[in-house]
Formats: C-alpha cells, sequence, structure tokens
C-alpha cells in the first residue's frame, strides 16, 4: 500500500520531466497518408518479389511457358520425325542431345514433351482446387450435417493411394476408350488424378473456413443483414484463400511427377504423344544396358527442374500468405 | 550468494539505452532511445506507457531477451556495478532466473501445455542449482503455497489447462521467484485477468516483496495500477523516457504534457460521466419525440415508445457435450435476465469473463437464439420478425461494434467496401449518393475522407474502432450495441472513443447497450447498469448509485479492484486532448 513505502528520493531517481523540445507530442491516433493504400495481396506481393526463392521460381516457369508456347523458337526439328539409322546416335549439328533408340532428336522431344507434363499438372490443379475448395468451405460453413458427410467421403477417398487409385481407374478406361488422341488423355488422367486428388484442399479449404468464420468481421457482416451466402462467398472464402493456394502450387509439381509416373506405366498418355513421361520409360532400356544414359538424363531432368519450379514458388507464396507470419 | 544488498547502491541502473530493430540490412529502427532508470534493492519501479512506447522493449534488453532482430544499440545495463548489455551470452544465462526473475505477459501461452505445472517450476529450481530431485519436488509445493495457490501439492501434478489464468499466473510468479531472485521483472502480469484477479494477485506480490525483500520492476499501460503499486514512475512514450520521478508526485501534478494526457484520460482515475446531467436529458426528450415522429411514419419496426429495448427474463443454456457421444450436460450461461434500455441513454452490462454479458448482446442481436425469455424492441417480440423484411429491417434499427477492432473488419475490403456493405445489403442510394454518405460517416467519426482507399492492415487499433462505428452509423439505426468496445485500445485512444461515442449519442440521439467488463468506464459512459455473474444480474441501477451506494458484495469488490481508484488526485492540468 503507498502510505507503508520511504518517500525519500534516492540518488538517481530525482523527478525529472523531458523537454518538450527532445519529446514531442503526437496526435492521438493521427493516420499516416504518405504511403500509397495497400491490400493484403498487394502487401503479399510485394513481398514475393524481394524473395530469392521466388524470383529463381520465377525466371524458371517464365521461360518453361516461353518453351510451351512457342517450341518452334527452340528447335527446328520434329520430336515425331525419327530415322531409324540414327538409333543411339550421339550428338551432332543441329541435334545438341543426341537420338534415341527409335532415332529421334532428343532435344525437340524434351521441348515438346513440356506441354503435355505442365498441362496435366496445371489443369488437375485447378480442378482440384476448385472441387476442394467447394466442398470444403460447405463442410466448414455449414457445419451440422453436411459437414460430417463431406468430410466422410472426403476420408474414404483420401485413404486411397492416388497413384494406386489412377492405375485402376486409368487402365479399366483403355477397355472402353482406347484411342483418346491428345486432349482425350491428358483430360482422362486430369480427372483419374483430381477425383482422388480433391480430399487435400478439402481438409485444408475446411480449416481455413471453420478459422475465418469466427471472426468478429463475420458476424459483424451477419448483423448488417448480410445472408449466410453472401457471408460465405464475399467474407469467408476469400479470407480462407491464401493456404489452399499455397497447398495448390506445391501439389501442381506432384501431379506433374504423377502424370510421368503414370506414363512411365504406359497408362497414362499413349506413346504417340510427345512427353517426359514416356520419353523416360522409352529410356529404361538403354539404362540398363548402361547404353547413352542421356535419353534417360534429359527428359528427366526437365521433369525435375519443371516440378523443382513448382515448389520453389509454393514455398515462396506460403512465406508471403502464411497467416502467422502476416503483420498485425 | 550474499543477499545483504546495500539499500543506497542501485540494484539495476539502466543509462542512456537505445535498443533498435533491424527492419533489414541496412536500416535500423530505434524501439527505445535514451531510456533512463534506476532499481534500488526492495524497491518497486512502474514503467508505464501505451502500446509501442518502448517499455516492454527496455524490460526485455534488460534480461537479454529481445525478440528478432532487435538489438541494444547503445547506452549501459548496470545490475549491481555489472554492465550487462556487453556482457557474455553464458553470464547473462547464469544471471536469468538467479538474479533476475521474470513474470511473463500472458499466463495462457507462457506455460507449457505438456508438462505438469510443478516440473515446470521444478525445472527453473534444477537451472539454477537450488535443488534437485526430492529436495526439488519438495521447493516446488513451498513456492506454489507462497504464490497463493490453495492445495499446492496436488496442484503441482497438474497439466496448465487444468488451471485458471489466475492460477497459472500465480504459478509464474512462483517460477519467477523459485530462485530467489533479487529484481523480479513483471511484464504486465495482470493485464489478460479480471479486475478481482488482477487485485488479488498484485496483492499478494506486494506482500511477497515485503516478506522476502526483491525488487520488482512493472511494466503497464495503466497508471492507475503503477501509481497504486509502485514507488517510482518512468512514464515511456515513443521509445522516450518523457517523465519520472515519485509515484504520487507524478500522478498528482504531471509535468510533461503526454504524462498530463496520461492521467486525464485514465478511466480509473475517479472520473465522471462525459456529459453533464443536463445536457442528457435534452438528448434523451429529443430522441423520444424523433422516434414518435418517425413511428408515426410508420416505416420502421415498433411504435417509438420510450423504452426501445426490454429483454424479459432471457435464458440462455448451452449444451456441453459429454464423454460419451449423445451424452451432454447443460450449461446455464445467462439466468433469467431482465433490463430495460431507454431511448438516448445508455446501459451497461459489467461483469467478468464468464460472467454471460456477452452472451446477453449476442441474443439481443439476434445472432444467438435464446431458450426462453425474450427481447422486445419498440414493443416488438423480435422473435416474431420472421420475414426477411422485417429482420433486415430490425438490423437496420440495432447495429453492433465489436471489441476487437483488428478482427471486426474484414481485412480484404477497402475501408470504403467497409462501409459500403451495409449500404449495399440494404439497397441504399445510388454509387454517388453512397459515396456521399460514407464521405459524411467518416467526418462524423473524425477520419479524413483519404482513408477509404486504404485497407484495415494500414490503420492503428482506434482508427479501425472508428470505421467500424461508422460502419454501424451507416445504416442510422437507433440502437447500437457496444461489445468491449473499447477494451482493446490503449487509454489514451480508449478516452478519444468514448468522447466520440458520447458526441455521437447527443448528436444522433443514439441509445447505447455497452458490454463491458471495466467499471471504470461504465462511469463515464453510462447512465444505468447491471452487474452480472455467473449468468445472473446481482445488482442493477443507476450508475450514481451503483457507485456511491453499491448494495451487493460481489459490486463492491468490483469497485475495490479498480486500480488507482483509492488515490486523491490533485489539481491536473488541462490535458489537451488533440
Amino acid at each position: 500500500m503507498p502510505e507503508s513505502r520511504p518517500s525519500r528520493t534516492r540518488p538517481g531517481q530525482e523527478r525529472y520531466v523531458a523537454r518538450l523540445e527532445d519529446t514531442p507530442l503526437h496526435d492521438v491516433g493521427a493516420l499516416d497518408t504518405t504511403a500509397p493504400p495497400e491490400s493484403q495481396w498487394k502487401e503479399a506481393w510485394k513481398q514475393l518479389r524481394k524473395n530469392p526463392l521466388f524470383i529463381i521460381a520465377a525466371v524458371l516457369l517464365t521461360f518453361l511457358a516461353v518453351v510451351i508456347a512457342f517450341p518452334g523458337l527452340f528447335t527446328s526439328n520434329d520430336p515425331t520425325f525419327c530415322q531409324t539409322g540414327k538409333s543411339l546416335a550421339v550428338a551432332e549439328p543441329g541435334h545438341p542431345l543426341g537420338f534415341d533408340r527409335q532415332g529421334c532428336d532428343v532435344y525437340s522431344r524434351v521441348v515438346y514433351g513440356a506441354r503435355a507434363s505442365v498441362a496435366v499438372g496445371v489443369l488437375t490443379t485447378i480442378v482440384v482446387a476448385a472441387l476442394g475448395l467447394v466442398t470444403g468451405a460447405f463442410a466448414g460453413f455449414y457445419g451440422s450435417w453436411i459437414d460430417p458427410i463431406i468430410s466422410r467421403i472426403a476420408d474414404i477417398f483420401y485413404a486411397i493411394p492416388l497413384l494406386l487409385a489412377a492405375i485402376v481407374l486409368l487402365s479399366a478406361l483403355n477397355n472402353v476408350w482406347p484411342d483418346r488422341g491428345f486432349w482425350g488423355s491428358v483430360l482422362a488422367i486430369v480427372g483419374a488424378l483430381a477425383l482422388f486428388g480433391w480430399p487435400q484442399i478439402t481438409r485444408i479449404a475446411r480449416g481455413a473456413v471453420i478459422e475465418t468464420k469466427q471472426q468478429e468481421f463475420v458476424d459483424a457482416a451477419r448483423a448488417l443483414g448480410a445472408t449466410p451466402r453472401r457471408n460465405l462467398v464475399r467474407h469467408v472464402v476469400p479470407n480462407s484463400l491464401a493456404p489452399v493456394i499455397v497447398t495448390a502450387t506445391v501439389s501442381l509439381g506432384i501431379f506433374i511427377v504423377a502424370e510421368a509416373t503414370l506414363s512411365f506405366l504406359g497408362l497414362g498418355l499413349p506413346a504417340s504423344i510427345v512427353s517426359w513421361g514416356n520419353d523416360i520409360s522409352a529410356a529404361q532400356n538403354q539404362v540398363r544396358a548402361g547404353q547413352r544414359l542421356g535419353t534417360m538424363f534429359w527428359p528427366a531432368g526437365a521433369l525435375a527442374l519443371t516440378v523443382f519450379s513448382f515448389i520453389l514458388l509454393g514455398d515462396a507464396v506460403r512465406d508471403a500468405l502464411d497467416p502467422k507470419a502476416k503483420k498485425r | 550468494m550474499s543477499r545483504d544488498l546495500d539499500p543506497n547502491q542501485p540494484l539495476l541502473e539502466v543509462k542512456d539505452l537505445h535498443v533498435g530493430f533491424a527492419s533489414d540490412k541496412k536500416t535500423i529502427v530505434p524501439a527505445v532511445i535514451g531510456a533512463n532508470l534506476s532499481v534500488y534493492p526492495g524497491q518497486t519501479v512502474a514503467i508505464v506507457g501505451e502500446s509501442g512506447s518502448g517499455k516492454s522493449t527496455t524490460a526485455h534488453a534488460i534480461i537479454d531477451l529481445l525478440p528478432g532482430t532487435g538489438r541494444v544499440t547503445g547506452g549501459e545495463i548496470l545490475f549491481e556495478g555489472r554492465d550487462i548489455a556487453r556482457a557474455k551470452k553464458s553470464d547473462i544465462i547464469a544471471l536469468r532466473g538467479s538474479s533476475i526473475g521474470l513474470v511473463p505477459q500472458d499466463p495462457m501461452s507462457n506455460l507449457n501445455p505438456l508438462w505438469r505445472v510443478g516440473t515446470q517450476i521444478k525445472e527453473s529450481l534444477e537451472a539454477n542449482g537450488v535443488a534437485k530431485g526430492k529436495a526439488a519436488d519438495a521447493r516446488v509445493v513451498e513456492l506454489l503455497e507462497e504464490a497463493g495457490l490453495p492445495d499446492a501439492a496436488r496442484r503441482a501434478n497438474q497439466y496448465p489447462h487444468e488451471f485458471s489464468g489466475g492460477m497459472r499466473q500465480r504459478a509464474l510468479i512462483a517460477m519467477g521467484l523459485a530462485a530467489r531472485p533479487k529484481l523480479l521483472i513483471a511484464d504486465e502480469p495482470t493485464s489478460a485477468l479480471d479486475v478481482t484477479v488482477q487485485k488479488q494477485i498484485l496483492d499478494h506480490l506486494d506482500r511477497l516483496t515485503d516478506e522476502l525483500g526483491f525488487a520488482v520492476l512493472l511494466i503497464t499501460h495503466d497508471l492507475g495500477l503503477a501509481a497504486e503499486r509502485a514507488d517510482h514512475l518512468v512514464v515511456m512514450y515513443r521509445g522516450q523516457v518523457v517523465e519520472s520521478g515519485p509515484a504520487l508526485e507524478i500522478l498528482q501534478d504531471p509535468q510533461h504534457p503526454y504524462s498530463q494526457r496520461l492521467v486525464s484520460s485514465a478511466p480509473s482515475l475517479a472520473s465522471q460521466r462525459l456529459t453533464s446531467q443536463k445536457a442528457r436529458a435534452e438528448v434523451r426528450e429529443q430522441a423520444v419525440q424523433t422516434a414518435a415522429e418517425i413511428a408515426a411514419a410508420g416505416e420502421e419496426i415498433g411504435d417509438g415508445r420510450s423504452t426501445i429495448i426490454e429483454a424479459k427474463d432471457l435464458t440462455k443454456v448451452f449444451k456441453i457435450r459429454g464423454g460419451r457421444p449423445g451424452q451432454s450436460t447443460d450449461f446455464t450461461a445467462v439466468d433469467q435476465v431482465s433490463f430495460r434500455l431507454d431511448r438516448g441513454t445508455t446501459t451497461a452490462i459489467v461483469g467478468e469473463s464468464g460472467s454471460g454479458k456477452s452472451t446477453v448482446a449476442r441474443m439481443v442481436l439476434g445472432l444467438l437464439d435464446a431458450t426462453s425469455g425474450s427481447v422486445e424492441f419498440d414493443g416488438v417480440d423480435i422473435t416474431t420478425l420472421t420475414s426477411k423484411k422485417q429482420q433486415l429491417a430490425l438490423r437496420r434499427q440495432m447495429q453492433p461494434v465489436f471489441q476487437n477492432p483488428y478482427a471486426s473488419l474484414d481485412p480484404m475490403y477497402s475501408i470504403y467496401r467497409s462501409i459500403e456493405e451495409p449500404l449495399r445489403l440494404h439497397g441504399i442510394g445510388s454509387s454517388k449518393e453512397r459515396e456521399t454518405k460514407i464521405r459524411d460517416l467518416l467526418d462524423k467519426v473524425s477520419l479524413p475522407a483519404s482513408v477509404m482507399t486504404r485497407y484495415p492492415n494500414e490503420l492503428s487499433g482506434g482508427q479501425r474502432q472508428r470505421v467500424a462505428i461508422a460502419r454501424a452509423l451507416a445504416l442510422e439505426p437507433e440502437v447500437v450495441i457496444c461489445d468491449e468496445a473499447v477494451s482493446a485500445l490503449d487509454v489514451l485512444v480508449q478516452a478519444q472513443i468514448l468522447t466520440l461515442l458520447n458526441e455521437l449519442q447527443s448528436e444522433l440521439g443514439l441509445s447505447y447497450l455497452f458490454i463491458t467488463h471495466d467499471l471504470a468506464v461504465v462511469r463515464q459512459i453510462a447512465d444505468n447498469v447491471l452487474v452480472m455473474q455467473d449468468g445472473k444480474v446481482v445488482e442493477q441501477s443507476s450508475v450514481d448509485a451503483v457507485f456511491e451506494n453499491p448494495r451487493e458484495d460481489y459490486t463492491r469488490m468490483l469497485l475495490d479492484a479498480i486500480p488507482g481508484g483509492s488515490i486523491p488526485l490533485g489539481a491536473v492540468g488541462s490535458g489537451d486532448q488533440s
């Protein structure tokens, strides 16, 4: 209690008042209007731009995009023009990486193979993210009986190994629809991967939505007269996107690998389509025989580099969007 | 280790301390600029300041626990005459716990949830070489008893989740004192606790200080609390010490304009309703008259009577899930609560956490269905308003302002969109008219129109709360329900927002239902008050009656717990409120 304390002043504890000139007073709650306004996405973008991981990933992926859009810029050879006479021949002018067993140009096959692999990866990710976001948002937001139903279905699909399920599905499909062409084959793989890939996003979206819907701004919108649906679409989902985007970016790489695996097993894209998976598959005999390892190395290397870029991108996006690292 | 300290030699001396945080490789953002302070053996010294004033940073610099990129960039920290700012890491680790103890701010996150409480205290005993094995176990129980925890032997074997907030804070105090330090740094030790628990803990800490003779460096944002508990005050503002000296002297005769501001806006220090009786009577009359006119026009719900909200026997029972599926127990969060809110007045609901006050607010707002009882808005039972149109009309007339200004605005919405949302939802005006309206609203809450293009993350807590108030007022409601609307704000900002709410009330004839845990704030804003405890109303009366003549023990206990309430104030200079 105050009265029982000694009241004499000790050295160094005399009354001190700072001069007002040295400690100027500021208005309470003054607003700094010098900086331009910034939304969260803008701020995330600013952080992303400074991240070296993102710069590396962006350079690699931009290069990849150019390769896919204009393969003609990089090679004038036709990847399907093969001369049996050149089987396993070494590099020569115009064919810097040599020839594979069929006598096709390895370099142009690597360039043209990017399209199928990336198409499968990107399309699967879009479908999976859309499916997962919708199911996850419904489960998380409406709760009651909807949540357990969606969550249990998701768990069942989650429990089935992605590749195994795709193998079974695609081999069954080969019997009923053998000649699918390029886009038919791509869509078949996308469908098979998406059918078993969505639960991961569902779980993440559901968690994010549950966290967001408990925030006060959702209550505030309700009190303003917003319907639950408006609340879900306008407030809850936009604020739950960050973790979904992060997971989707990382899983893009995984889907590309899955396509290559399926093609390797002969269940993905038909051999007539140029793809990294098919080339890796075709090269396995050379590896076994120890001849011309480059036929395996180049498509596999391109695949690894692509997946690596997407995973880097995912990490960089996570750094920028992670709610825990976000400033208040 | 000798405990005989020369009482005339400072135990801790901080000289011209500079602390900075490196924001990137080149720039260092200063957090503490030239701070001086000293603590003598057995003395309690308090550092007071708002968030961002550098008070916690100073404390953390002393025990070398600066977060992230922070480091001491200049000055000296002398502990028993030895400069510890430049000491070796191992020396400081040896000092921590044994010579300088710390009681951290948040009792919820500072105990490891996987370890028994006793084990965690034992760890600090063993780490400082005080005791080992069986002896340490016995000492743990003694320490917990000393910290005022009943049944200490059993409690030592429990896990943190089995403790209440107050008990955890006691455990942390026991831990901080385990190795009998000469100095205890208490960083906002009670700001996460209810006022009555805060009082118990601080009283207990006072007793321990007297018995054991250690010095305390208390970090707090509450000037009243600091003045009541400390001998010597250090007021910090934006990283600088603006004033220091004997506690009572500063409180009664603050010299620096910032200290004057602090003293004049601290709600705990004997404050009055911000507007006069007479002015309020006029507001009320005006509000009743306007309501009657509007009701005659027939566009809104109700008949414009003088009592705008009447709650009758409101009860809310939550089902708590039991051990087995399908099994549940009932928990009555709100038990037969009745009250009236008259037009143009403020009714406050006061209570500690768990008293059910926020549940009442949510039921009145219609965000939660009552188990039984009714809420009448202007004579109409809100549960009978089933059509969409009627519900929207009710929403228009009754608006909430929530506690946490960081959470109540959608971070993805610009300020313009946030305030526009209610107008859009209710289809009010063309986009041009809406913009005029938003400018007008921002002006009402004293924010510049340039704030429209900004996002919540760029605004301070007080600014966000102004935006939330502007949004609540967009639909020209008759009732605003403030759920702890100022509790998360610094005192100066809190005073500003309370003044704003008072002004808006007289300007617009608003009626407020004001939910708060802080009785001191009630006196500044409310006309009538409901004191709630465990879901029940224990006392209900006019504010003056409750403050001057509390009838219930519980109310008296709450009043006593207001920190600094007992300190006589001197003539306070006209603190400028900008």
